[in-house]
């Protein structure tokens, strides 16, 4: 078994009185594909929320260990630094940069990655050329990847709604991440556009060593391309296991369907 | 201390504030619709100074008591501010309902630079004395002039026009569609809200109460000219913000925060900094609570 | 010709309404010193005769608009032979760019020397506020930062020149860098407080701090002179040569025309570069773009920076133009009109806020001719120009690129 990059321990996440998270341990493993799902308000947002920084857990630890790294606790770093240390996120409302071009969008990914300052942006010397060229010619490659490159020049908010979800990957791989976190990739998809997302998270798995970690509603999808699936439900994680041991766990189809279903 | 002075600024205080909440009303709640920086807000003020002046002056020839004339003033000077807050909102806002904000904003200061220049060249750019039609009150004698009669009519009248506007928004028709178009304008339109109806209420409600700050502070103050309503305007608009922009208490909260502090600040402290204190409580208040005393903090949904 | 009942009834009704609307203030005129009063009906028939009018055009505009259509449609103008051509494709290549830029400028530098000391002045005023509104650009259009006291900027510049020259001597060229770096670091002072604060409630506060600066300007006698100002402060020499007025005038032109290719150049290279980028993403959406690793008080505070750098350079300027300097020149109104600059012109464009910068400052210059009416139709200039092209006057076009099959950068197409 490979060693594990994300570690949850304890998470409690609390609103005011409300308590959205409680208690909830997680971990992934190096390389490993793993969903999270629950019925909608369960807290999986609010879980990513958490581990991507935009706010502090009430409680518990979450910390990583990138590859060839020692663990290091990343409970209280701010989204930007979370995103430096290789967690990349997409969002479940898509948030991409509308007036933007897409390439453009890519290109932000790759801030985190670019060194040029306000002096290198003006004087323009060598290697802050280098660096624009090579970011542009990055970015383009990775829309290729994406098989996005033919709406290179489109503003974001004129691609179609499928295209939109892609680019919004596209743009978290150009942080270089070696987690991705994918809130509900294939929400308004059609079954072609999600059935071609199913080969793509697999793909970029394989090609990119990036371990990914998504929530989803689609329970197709989440069963074809899960190795490991947790379920979370009124902020409780109420079970974990393969796909096949979530299909039959009793919990968790309670869970979903509100009754106790005799199998 | 001295008690009497500080009960004074006490007054002044509240006087300012209820003058600003007047205003800062109309600011809130068209902002809480349309989410509008209503620049021009201040010009419909000014305006219905203008005509109580010119209405009050007309009549005063007549011979009419002055409290009458200050009735008739009064109601006319709201009819013409809140036609003039309609137009306005269907030449320039209308059209520009799903143009950037920042467009709208343009649009608002243009209409505004407009009607002051309208009222200079029509009337006049000088300073025009604003006629005494408020009695004095003989029952104020007792108080060694520390409240005048002004002041009292501005504080009944502010408090009549606040009790009629919260019954107004909690239980009528209109008043249950205005809140709900500011929850959720989307959701308002699916359940079958005419939301241009509600919008062009807002700004005749907002204007008509602008209308009635500017009649009471041009009789307390007794002169106004063109360019009032710009400074009142970004006064009440320091006071929405302050209370929490799009909240109706916050609007009222921050006017009369923003009133007393005035109030004391050039007490106590020095005249000539008078909008200093007016943005530094703004300032500080903003800080720690960066979206005003009684706005709630809009915790966006990620 | 069924049309024209129902539409003759609609301006009726508007012309109506607009007679009722005016009739106080346009009608009635009181002297209240004299208590008497001016009756003037000739106004009310113009207002009715006007809007009848007015209101027709009004609807037929807006019926055009919501159709999409040109509002005014021009090419007829255009000569038969020049029809095919695309302006923008001919400008699209480098070559023909660079050489509309080279002869516009010389045509700039030359300006002066044909046109009067008036006309030569009043262009100067344009150019500043093409500086301004190309550092304005950089908070609101690029950052999306609303900055509504982005006067106090330029008065920190100005009054570093004034008090530093008259009081120490100080020579315009030491106090242009130093203006601009002061400025600079109020831009990073007045950043901190407000890190946490969005849209409106940010618009608000710098207006605010701008307000406090400018009172503490009016009121601190010893500092700044109060409301009386600074007076005789000199204008720059010519290596030491003091010039004669109309001289000094073209010297300035030339100055500020330098400042402004010098900001023009900056500004680009800014916008395509990672900092710009990241500015843009956070207009665009400020949790995204953290979440993409861009740092958010890093973008905040180099664009409040980097704006406040330009308005303090054209402080000095504008005090080594006028000589004078009172608090006056820095009110809110100053921000508002950089911020109708940027607007009006396209945000974000580059051409778009110089071509806003010449329309807004030469505008009312040129409308003397009606002066009483001149902030009249101004204003009217600006609602009609938001309802009828909302994006400004030149719309900001985005780089494009064309890939080789290797992915290598073939081409990039321009704004």
């Amino acid at each position: 078994m490979s060693e594990s990059i994300l570690d949850a321990k304890n998470v409690t996440m609390n609103f005011g009185g409300l308590r959205a998270l409680n208690d909830v341990s997680m971990t992934i493993r190096q390389g490993e594909i793993v969903a999270l799902i629950g019925p909608n308000g369960a807290g999986k947002t609010t879980f990513f929320n958490c581990v991507t920084g935009v706010y502090p857990p009430s409680a518990g630890t979450i910390s990583i260990t990138p590859p060839g790294k020692s663990p290091e606790v990343i409970n209280n770093l701010l989204p930007h630094v979370v995103t430096e240390k290789g967690l990349a996120r997409t969002f479940q409302n898509i948030r991409l940069f509308q007036n933007m071009t897409v390439l453009e969008n890519v290109m932000i990914g790759r801030h985190a990655r670019l060194k040029a300052g306000i002096l290198g942006a003006i004087l323009r010397d060598g290697s802050t050329r280098e660096e624009e060229q090579k970011v542009i010619h990055d970015s383009y490659e990775i829309l290729k990847k994406i098989e996005l490159e033919k709406y290179v020049n489109e503003l974001a908010k004129n691609l179609p709604y499928g295209a939109q979800r892609l680019l919004e990957i596209a743009r978290a791989l150009a942080t270089e991440p070696f987690l991705l976190l994918l809130d509900e990739p294939a929400a308004g998809m059609n079954p072609k556009e999600t059935g071609h997302l199913d080969d793509l998270i697999v793909r970029i798995r394989d090609t990119e060593k990036v371990s990914i970690f998504l929530i989803e509603h689609d329970m197709s999808l989440v069963m074809r391309v899960s190795e490991r699936i947790y379920v979370v439900d009124y902020g409780q994680l109420i079970a974990e296991g393969t796909p096949a041991e979530i299909k039959r766990n009793p919990v968790v189809i309670k869970a979903y369907l509100g009754e106790e279903v005799n199998a | 201390m001295d008690l009497n002075y500080l009960l004074q600024l006490f007054i002044s205080g509240m006087t300012r504030g209820s003058i600003y909440a007047l205003i800062a009303l109309g600011y809130t709640m068209v902002y809480g619709i349309v989410q509008l920086i209503n620049f021009a807000h201040g010009e419909i003020y000014m305006i219905g100074a203008f005509t109580a002046l010119i209405v009050a002056t007309v009549l005063n020839m007549t011979g009419m008591p002055g409290i009458a004339v200050f009735a008739i003033a009064m109601v006319v000077a709201v009819v013409y501010s809140a036609a003039y807050g309609f137009t306005m909102e269907k030449i320039a806002y209308k059209p520009l309902r799903n143009a950037p904000r920042l467009s709208a904003l343009i649009s608002a200061i243009g209409m505004s630079y407009f009607l002051q220049n309208y009222v200079l060249l029509a009337q006049t750019s000088d300073f025009v004395s604003f006629p005494r039609l408020i009695p004095k009150f003989r029952f104020l004698e007792g108080l060694g002039g520390m409240l005048s009669s002004t002041q009292v009519i501005i504080f009944l009248v502010t408090a009549v026009v606040m009790v009629l506007l919260t019954l107004l928004i909690k239980f009528t028709k209109i008043g249950k569609a205005m809140r709900a178009t500011a929850q959720d304008k989307t959701m308002a339109l699916l359940v079958g809200i005419n939301i241009n109806q509600v919008i062009a209420v807002t700004f005749v409600i907002g204007s008509a109460m602008a209308a009635v700050g500017g009649v009471l502070i041009s009789s307390h103050v007794g002169q106004i000219n063109f360019y009032i309503g710009f400074i009142a305007g970004i006064k009440a608009f320091v006071a929405a913000v302050l209370g929490g922009i799009g909240s109706i208490p916050g609007a009222v909260l921050g006017s009369f925060v923003l009133g007393l502090t005035e109030s004391f600040g050039t007490g106590y402290i020095s005249s000539d900094y008078e909008d200093v204190f007016a943005f530094i409580i703004l300032v500080l208040i903003l800080i720690f609570r960066p979206s005003g005393l009684l706005g709630k903090s809009q915790k966006e949904k990620i | 010709m069924n049309k024209l009942i129902p539409e003759l009834k609609k301006s009726f009704v508007t012309a109506l309404w607009f007679a009722f609307l005016t009739f106080p203030i346009l009608v009635i005129k009181v002297n209240t010193v004299r208590n008497s009063i001016l009756w003037r009906w000739g106004n009310l028939a113009a207002v009715f005769v006007l809007t009848m009018a007015l209101s027709y055009v009004w609807r037929r505009l807006l019926e055009k608009r919501a159709r999409g259509e040109r509002l005014f449609d021009l090419s007829g103008l255009v000569p038969a032979k020049l029809r095919g051509i695309e302006l923008k494709s001919v400008f699209a290549q480098k070559k023909n760019s660079r050489a509309a830029l080279a002869v516009l400028l010389a045509l700039a530098v030359l300006f002066p020397f044909v046109a009067g000391m008036y006309q030569t002045n009043i262009v100067t005023t344009a150019l500043m506020y093409v500086i301004l509104g190309l550092g304005l650009n950089i908070v609101i259009g690029l950052g999306g930062l609303l900055q509504l006291g982005y006067a106090a900027f330029y008065a920190v510049g100005a009054y570093t020149y004034g008090i530093l020259n008259t009081r120490f001597g100080l020579s315009f060229w030491i106090a242009l860098p130093l203006g601009a770096v002061l400025a600079t670091i109020f831009g990073i002072i007045l950043g901190f407080p407000v890190l946490r604060l969005k849209g409106d409630y940010l618009a608000i506060v710098t207006l605010g701090f701008a307000e406090i600066c400018r009172i503490v300007l009016e009121n601190w006698n010893d500092f700044s002179s109060g409301p009386s100002g600074i007076s005789q402060i000199d204008r720059p020499p010519f290596f030491g040569i003091k010039l004669s007025v109309p001289q000094s005038a073209i010297y300035l032109y030339l100055i500020t025309l330098a400042l402004v290719v010098v900001t023009v150049f900056i500004v680009r290279r800014l916008e395509n570069s990672r900092l710009g980028r990241a500015w843009e993403a956070m207009r665009e959406d400020a949790v995204a773009s953290e979440a993409m690793g861009v740092n958010l008080t890093i973008a905040k505070l180099s664009a409040f920076a980097l704006g406040a750098f330009w308005a303090g350079m054209v402080g000095v300027l504008f005090a080594a133009k006028t000589t004078f300097i009172n608090p006056a020149s820095f009110t809110l109104m100053e921000s508002v009109l950089i911020l109708c600059i940027i607007v009006l012109g396209g945000m974000g464009s580059t051409a778009g806020v110089i071509v806003g910068a010449l329309v807004i400052i030469l505008l009312p210059e040129y409308l003397r001719a009606f002066t009483q009416y001149r902030m009249l139709l101004y204003g009217s200039i600006l609602v009609l120009m938001m309802v009828f092209r909302p994006g400004g006057i030149i719309r900001k076009v985005r780089k494009s690129y064309v890939f080789k099959a290797d992915g290598q950068v073939e081409g990039a197409g321009h704004e």
